[in-house]
């Protein structure tokens, strides 16, 4: 009697639940199709990515258009400038932004308020707007096609400022205290007690610096002229610009510009979405 | 309940307190950790930011610059390239801003059931997309829109649709442009309210369940309420984020067919730095922060207001 009921309740619960479950399902295939494209179509030449039937399985196509793609933009190197310079970037950016934060949260000093201001007014506004005269800057210091154009202007991440500044107001102070009292100065206060505590935070703080610099398009486009000093989007954005366009090899770099997030994504899961959403839920 | 949450704020409070006394006896270590951060953003932000403010009064032709007062900026509104830009913008707010956060919202909700299943695989799957490099997932989208064989139209002739070009008319190019954004940052907002969702205190389910609210009813009166601060937020940053486009339709469309996807941000790249006049960049520029601040000042007084 009482099973037949719960049976029929659960038939009912299961009707229910069904369409959120087919819902999903398809959210998550329309998220994935253009992944597994792309890892496909790598695999395949060019001119079967547009012949019909469309390949939906692995080709064996991927070593010539890897052999193809290193010898029309040497996408080795290309690979290496963008890790290169996104390392510099994430080390640099993220000392200033973790020092200047645990500076706005812990100290009072003058100028503290416009500066703190200073940083909003930096997150709100896009960058975009600066590109004429930063463009100048660095043109009037013989800096153009170098890397520390690249780098230099945009060190001081007001988000990722922000992002620590946050962190560190919720910092014990009974902490810093202790360290006081124990008689250590300010500076090895922060480098022995506060930044090995602040260590989540710091992660989440790296994987977003770097993924933004990994990002970075218009800057380096407009800095980079030489194709030897190309970073990953510049390169990708001339290979759309040739005469006769490589759209496997295209499909390969983009694969492989995917994979170093994708690698972070799946090892620092937790810290790779706290950085990326950063102060957004804290709020 | 309340005695807890009392106790935290006095807690809280006691923190602030000594931090403050902590503060003031030690004022110019504070400077010497804010001083790299600040020097760079005086030179690399301040200083521009004056710069294409003082440069948008003059006009540039032969390596001369003559002042020429507000004519740039009276430029701005006989130019239709701006118009275009800026009403290419507000179909994205209009269009692509409400269906993607309701996406987004819609996603959360279904993730954020106690019975569901398999809901780490599901949240990791949909958020994928954001893991993508922009310039990277743009070219794969170009390449599975193309007319002749692209990917997707290859999979409409399956359901008898005829081939859709896709790039090379107007409103379709917006469609592409559009879905592209909506597969690349739904997950992105669906984990930031998805996170807004589980702050939610369960009390308030059972309260409003008690009182007899349907499944519907509960949507509507407890959840989006509930999620109105995050969900400013998002719309705020998808907003700042249609004006600011650049990666995604340079590499699609480089703006075209016709500016159908020109944004004010790819036209002010072109202006300066194919075209060269820096002048009417900056004012182009300029044009960008004080929409910007209008959108900070709209966002500000919302999450002033309470609901």
């Amino acid at each position: 009697m009482s099973t037949t009921a719960s049976v029929a309740a659960g038939m009912r619960r299961g009707i229910l639940r069904a369409p959120v479950y087919v819902v999903l399902v398809i959210a998550s295939v329309l998220a994935v199709v253009p992944f597994a494209w792309m890892a496909i179509a790598s695999t395949h030449a060019t001119s079967d990515l547009f012949g019909t039937p469309l390949p939906v399985l692995p080709g064996g196509e991927l070593w010539v258009n890897l052999a193809r793609l290193q010898e029309s933009v040497d996408f080795s190197g290309v690979m290496l400038n963008s890790l290169v310079i996104a390392v510099i970037y994430t080390v640099f950016s993220s000392i200033v932004s973790i020092m200047c934060g645990y500076g706005l949260a812990t100290y009072r000093f003058r100028g503290r308020g416009l500066l703190l201001g200073l940083v909003l007014v930096t997150m709100m506004i896009p960058m975009q707007v600066l590109l004429v005269p930063l463009f100048q800057m660095m043109a009037s210091a013989g800096w153009i096609d170098t890397y520390q154009a690249v780098v230099l202007p945009f060190l001081a991440n007001a988000f990722g400022i922000f992002l620590m500044r946050q962190g560190f107001l919720d910092f014990p102070v009974s902490l810093i205290e202790a360290a006081r009292i124990d008689g250590a100065n300010e500076f090895r206060t922060f480098y022995r007690i506060v930044l090995p505590v602040a260590r989540p935070q710091i992660a989440a703080l790296v994987i977003y610096t770097f993924i933004s610099q990994w990002n970075a398009f218009i800057w380096p486009l407009l800095m980079l002229n030489t194709e030897d000093k190309y970073t990953v989007p510049v390169a990708l954005n001339t290979m759309i610009g040739m005469s006769r366009v490589d759209y496997s090899g295209l499909m390969l770099g983009s694969l492989l510009a995917t994979l170093p997030l994708m690698l972070l994504f799946l090892v620092f899961q937790k810290q790779f979405v706290s950085g990326l959403l950063g102060g957004a839920v804290k709020g | 309940m309340v005695a807890t949450s009392l106790a935290v704020r006095e807690r809280s409070r006691a923190t602030t307190t000594r931090r403050r006394a902590l503060g003031q006896r030690l004022q110019r270590p504070g400077a010497w950790f804010v001083l790299p951060a600040a020097l760079l953003l005086a030179v690399f932000f301040t200083y521009p930011l004056a710069s294409s403010l003082w440069q948008s009064f003059f006009a540039t032709s032969g390596g001369v610059s003559t002042w020429v007062g507000l004519e740039q900026y009276a430029r701005l509104f006989e130019d239709p390239l701006i118009g275009k830009s800026l009403a290419n913008a507000g179909i994205l707010l209009v269009i692509q801003v409400p269906l993607m956060i309701g996406l987004a919202v819609g996603l959360a909700y279904l993730l954020n059931q106690s019975w569901l299943r398999f809901r780490s695989g599901f949240r990791l799957l949909t958020f994928l997309p954001a893991v993508t490099t922009l310039v990277a997932y743009a070219v794969v989208f170009r390449v599975m829109l193309a007319t002749d064989g692209g990917a997707v139209n290859q999979l409409l002739a399956l359901a008898g649709v005829a081939p859709i070009d896709w790039l090379n008319d107007e409103w379709w190019a917006r469609v592409a442009l559009i879905a592209a954004i909506t597969w690349r940052w739904t997950g992105y907002n669906m984990v930031i309210i998805l996170a807004g969702l589980q702050s939610i205190p369960a009390e308030l389910y059972e309260a409003a369940r008690i009182d007899g609210a349907g499944r519907w009813q509960v949507f509507t009166r407890v959840v989006i309420p509930q999620l109105r601060p995050v969900l400013i937020f998002t719309t705020v940053t998808s907003t700042i984020g249609a004006l600011q486009l650049f990666d995604e339709n340079w590499i699609l469309t480089e703006g075209g067919p016709n500016d159908a996807t020109l944004t004010p941000v790819l036209y002010l790249y072109k202006v300066g730095f194919r075209q060269f006049d820096f002048g009417y960049a900056s004012a182009i520029a300029w044009l960008l922060v004080v929409l910007t601040a209008i959108i900070a000042v709209i966002q500000f007084r919302l999450m002033r207001e309470k609901p």
